[in-house]
This record gives structure tokens, sequence and C-alpha cells, in this order.
């Protein structure tokens, strides 16, 4: 028996991680130098929600895709056009920030408004996804609130797998400490499911996707409603770079038994 | 100082675990009058481990519908206790238990929640956060307004509290189970049946793709590298770590280094896990798998290349050579 589900997404842009960031700090909240020019990617743990639900869509006839998206328009268009290329969706923009440093609570609210005001949404086949954290806030609280919000009590992070099985139940592994998975068993949507890595390797392009997706996604970024993010009560007393640099010792000449040596002493030493 | 409420979830034998005494070691340092929130199956072990801690009371919600970490029972354990203590700082370790359901737990109190706390300590007079942003790029110091505010704390931040065990009174709140559609049915372990991850390791050893690549022979040595790989791995106690590129592969389906998976990976969408030691061998060190070194204290590479990423201030000492020679030779020394 499956069920077609109805899989939110949601995901955002975060800065590609080969660049060097850098923070700056003035009135208001701090935000990255040059932020705007840094060149941006979809949030990794986000993409494999996205994959997952890809994947999961076209095991299951009838279910829908939609990726909600909060993030500066201009950006949001950039990176679309590389993510329309992976999977089929149906885009739901916001135009607000796309920073670390905005708070989850509001990004939150923002969010949640947005998928209520899915036009047919079937909340009762519902399944949220996201990515477990952010690239950006890292934070890992996003998802449960708009959960909260949208009232989706069966919710999972750090999730590694789903299972549609026979009787329509979906088992979950979640990832526990030391390198374990919890295995629960819910017995039907709605749930909320922040994504780790999954088992699905990153999508070819592929170009008929991507034309089928385009179609969608201008008039999305055209209808997009500005989401401000206000911080209210949220203070940054300092953001600083760590002292980044180490004085490498670089050894080039030792043999690789005198190496060995060297690297058991100091793996024994206190 | 404002009240403070210290959530710890149980163990399966009642007590409470390392993170949890570390979180209590970071709410008595705040100064403010300190409340025990103990969420589990069973909770008088716990409650008779921090008797003396000095908390004017230890409330709790325990029963069997508690004992599996599961959001909807969790987030209503954790809303319940917030509540009845009426704290304005809620302090929990950063458990993948309560990282799951503080945020929840916050919400329904229209609180604000931090975590990966690495720090919350007074600052000119108010409890301020110190977190790191952009995958461990930057480090911030971060106060809020509002309040009841809910900080998850990472583990191995502050030294566990400890202290002699005595008698304590609980009082257990009345809470009845919420309605859920889950049930926790187990735990499963890693593939290949060997716990490859040990947070409480002094030493990571990370594993590159270069493990996997073709050797000076023109050949691919999987098989030695996978010996030589376990073999440190059970004579030095290390934990082991991963490059992206290399559990990617072993997602892919090649035969090489199975017993790896994306569990092990380090770095900006892997783990950024605290050891006092890391040794990277065949990895090239590129800066977003070094985000996840952030926490590793004395940092050593091999690599061929003596241009690597590790040469570029990521590492103390980098040591231009064959890791198979290398290892081969520790793993003969450690014997
Ligand atoms: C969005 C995004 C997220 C990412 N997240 C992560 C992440 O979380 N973690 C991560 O690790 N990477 C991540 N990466 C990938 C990262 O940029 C690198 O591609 C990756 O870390 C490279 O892995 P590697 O060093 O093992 O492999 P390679 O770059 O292939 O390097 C292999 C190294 O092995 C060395 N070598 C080969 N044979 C030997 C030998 N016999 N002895 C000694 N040395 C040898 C070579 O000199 C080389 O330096 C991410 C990239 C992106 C775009």
């Amino acid at each position: 028996m499956s069920i077609p589900f109805q899989i939110v997404v949601c995901g955002s842009i975060v800065p590609d991680p080969l660049q060097t960031l850098e923070p700056v700090t003035g009135s208001g909240a701090p935000s990255l130098k040059n932020e705007m020019m840094l060149p941006a990617v979809l949030d990794p743990w986000a993409g494999h929600a996205l994959f997952e639900a890809a994947h999961l869509a076209a095991k299951t006839p009838g279910s829908k895709v939609w990726l909600v998206s909060l993030g500066p328009k201009a950006k949001l268009q950039q990176v679309m056009m590389m993510v329309a290329q992976k999977a089929p969706f149906e885009l739901v923009a916001l135009d607000g920030p796309a920073s670390g440093f905005c708070d989850s609570f509001e990004t939150a609210a923002a969010l949640a408004s947005a998928i209520e005001a899915i036009p047919g949404l079937d909340r009762a086949r519902l399944l949220l996804f996201g990515g477990w954290e952010s690239a950006s806030r890292g934070a890992g609280s996003t998802l449960q609130m708009i959960g909260e919000r949208l009232g989706i009590a069966e919710q999972f992070q750090g999730v590694d797998q789903l299972t549609v099985r026979d009787d329509g139940s979906l088992e979950i592994l979640e990832r526990i400490e030391g390198g374990q998975h919890q295995v629960s068993v819910c017995a039907a949507p709605p749930a909320a499911l922040g994504w780790a890595t999954g088992h699905l390797p990153e999508p070819r392009n592929n170009p008929q996707v991507g034309m089928a997706n385009m179609r969608t996604i201008m008039p999305a970024l055209q209808r997009s409603k500005p989401a401000p993010l206000p911080a209210t009560g949220l203070c940054f007393a300092s953001v600083s770079l760590p002292k980044q640099q180490r004085e490498t010792r670089i050894v080039k000449d030792l043999s690789p038994e005198e190496i060995a040596r060297e690297i058991v002493a100091w793996v024994k030493e206190d | 100082m404002e009240n403070i409420l210290l959530l710890a979830h149980t163990e399966t034998d009642g007590t409470l675990a390392k993170p949890a005494l570390e979180a209590l070691t970071a709410a008595l340092a705040l100064g403010g009058e300190l409340t025990i929130g103990l969420v589990g199956a069973t909770v008088q072990p716990a409650a008779g481990q921090v008797a003396n801690a000095g908390a004017v009371r230890i409330l709790a919600v325990c029963g069997d519908a508690f004992a599996a970490p599961r959001y909807a029972t969790d987030a209503a354990a954790a809303e319940a206790l917030a509540r009845a203590s009426g704290a304005a700082l809620v302090l929990a370790p950063s458990t993948s238990r309560w990282a799951r359901a503080i945020p929840g737990a916050a919400f329904r109190l229209n609180g604000r929640v931090d975590t990966h706390a690495t720090n919350l300590a007074i600052r000119n007079e108010v409890p301020a956060v110190s977190r790191w942003f952009y995958r461990q790029r930057m480090e911030a110091v971060l106060t809020r307004a509002q309040r009841p505010w809910f900080v998850l704390l990472d583990a191995g931040c502050c030294e566990p509290w400890s202290g002699e065990p005595g008698a304590a009174t609980v009082e257990l709140l009345p809470l009845e189970v919420p309605a859920t559609r889950t049930t926790v049915t187990g735990v499963q372990s890693p593939k290949a049946g060997e716990q490859t991850i040990r947070p409480d390791a002094k030493l990571l050893f990370v594993a590159g793709a270069g493990w996997t690549k073709k050797q000076s022979d023109g050949a691919v040595h999987g098989a030695e590298a996978e010996g030589l790989i376990r073999g440190f791995l059970r004579a030095a106690n290390a934990s082991l770590g991963s490059s992206k590129s290399l559990v990617d592969m072993s997602g892919e389906g090649e035969a090489v280094l199975n017993f790896m998976s994306h569990l092990n990976q380090i770095g900006q969408t892997g783990a950024t896990p605290r050891h006092a030691k890391g040794l990277s061998t065949c990895c090239h060190g590129e800066e977003p798998h070094v985000v996840g070194w952030r926490f590793i204290t004395q940092r050593r590479a091999v690599n061929l290349d003596a241009n690597c990423g590790w040469a570029r201030g990521k590492a103390d000492v980098l040591y231009v050579a064959d890791a198979f020679a290398v290892m081969r030779a520790v793993n003969r020394l450690m014997a």
C-alpha cells in the first residue's frame, strides 16, 4: 500500500564552503563581508532532504514535492538554476535574509506561514523535510518549531533513512551518539524529518527536469513575499574568527620508521 | 541571577551520563537558584547522584513512556518541567535526545533556544552564550532578552560535576503521556559490527580518499588499507574519522573501506568531534574538511603532497610520506 505523500522540504542557501568567510559587525545583526557577492549553494543537508524527498515521491505515485526557501531573491534565483536540474519540485520562495545570524524562531514563523499558505496542501499526508542543521546557523532548531506551528508532534532529527513499510507506516533511522542509529516506527504522516546525509548520491543534472522546474520557479520568485525576520531581543556581543594559523612543521626527510617513532611517541604522551 | 533549570534525561540504569554532569557544572557556575529536572523511566539513581549539588528542588517526569528518546514525550516532559520550575534559563546537555526535543519545548513556552553552546557565562551581569556559526568558522557571543531561554551545551566544554551521592527528595510531576504515533523499536549499530566512533577517545584518526587511490605501483591496495586502519584503531583505541570523498565512495558501492559510513565523516557536512589529538592520513586537508577539526587540539598529518592543505597552518606537523609505509611501521611499534 502506498499512499501519496505531500512532501514539503525547507531549505535555503549558504555560502559555498570553499569560500573564506569574514564577519562584519556594526549596528544591528552581524553579517558576512561581501555577503551578496559570495557564491552560494543549496544548504547541503537540506539538499539531501530534497533528494530524499524526490526519491520517495518518485517511488510513491501521486506524491508531490515543494521546496520552501527563504533567502535574498536574487541569490535564490542563482542557486535555483542549478538545483532545478536535480529533482522535480515546486518552489515556494520567501524574500529575506539567509544569514546564520538570524534567529531560528523567526525563520520558523516565516516558513510555517508560507507552508500554511500552500494551496491544496493535504496536511494529513504531510512529510515536513529539512536539513537537521544548516551550514549557516547550524542550530538544528528551525524544523522543530515549524513542526510545532503546524501541529506536528512526530518529529525526527539526524535522519539517515526512511522506509515506507507495507502497512504504510514509516520506519526511520536517526543518528544518535557513538555512530549508532535509533530505529523508530511512525504509524502514519504527518511527520517532520530533519535529514542528515541519507543514502543517496547527489542526482546528476537532468536538463528536462530543469526545464520543467523553471516554468514554476521564475513565477514563484516573482511572487515571493518579503520576510524581513526581525531579530528582537537577540544581541551579539562579538563575532570573531578563530586564531587560525598554526606554525606547521613540514617534515620531509625522515624515513617511514623514523616518522612512525615520532607518531607513536606523540600518541602515547599525555 | 535568574533562576535556572538543568534538564537531564537518565540513562537506562536511571543514572546521569557525563554530558548531563558537565551541564550541571555550567549551571552551578552561573550562581542562580538551581532546579534540576529529570526525565526517564527511573530517576531516583540520578537524583541520588546529584543530591549534594546544591539544587533547591529536584523535579521529575518519569515512567516507561519516558524511557526511550522520542520527540512527543520528551518535548512534553521538558515543557512540563520548565513550566513547573518557572526558570528563566533552562540549560541542558546537547545530547541527540535533547537536541531533538528542546527546540519544540522552547517554542511551547514562547521562549528561545540556542544550541551547540560552547560556553554559558555571566558577561556584563547577564548570561551570555558562546557558539560557532557557519560550521565552526566564526565564534560569537550572544545574549537574549526573551525568557525562558533554553541553552543546549555541547559535550566536552566543562568538567563533569562530581560530588558525593546522597538521599534526594524528588517531586514527581503528574504528566499525562501525550498521544504519539511513534514507537522506538531499537538501536542499530554500525555495519561490520565494529564500533569505530569513540567520542571519549584521546585520538581521532582520520582516513582520507588517498587510501583507496592508485599508489606508486599503479595498483589500489584497499585490503591492506583496511587492515592498517583497523589495526591502528585497535592498538591506539582511537576514534575513526573520514573525509567526505572517502565515505562518498563507500556509499556508492565501491568495495573499499566498507566499515566506514557518513557517520564517520568529519567536516562541513560531517561531525566536529572533540579530541585531544588528531592524526590525518591520506586526506588533503581542504577547508570543508578541516572546519570539522575545530575542537581537535593537537593535529598531525601524513600526506605525500608537501603542498596539501595541512601544510598551510592547519596542522602542527605534516609528515610528507607514504601513509601505507608509515602506518605499517606505526602498527609494528604499537603491537
Ligand atoms: C558542500 C560541500 C561540503 C563538503 N563537506 C565536507 C565534509 O564534511 N568533510 C570533508 O572531508 N569534505 C567535505 N567536502 C569535500 C572537500 O572539499 C574535499 O573534496 C574532501 O575533503 C577531499 O577528501 P580527501 O582529502 O580525502 O580526498 P582527496 O582530495 O582526493 O585527497 C587525497 C589525498 O591523499 C593523498 N594520498 C594519496 N595516497 C597517499 C599515500 N600513500 N600516503 C599519503 N597520502 C596519500 C593525496 O596526496 C591527497 O592529498 C565538502 C565539499 C563541498 C562542496
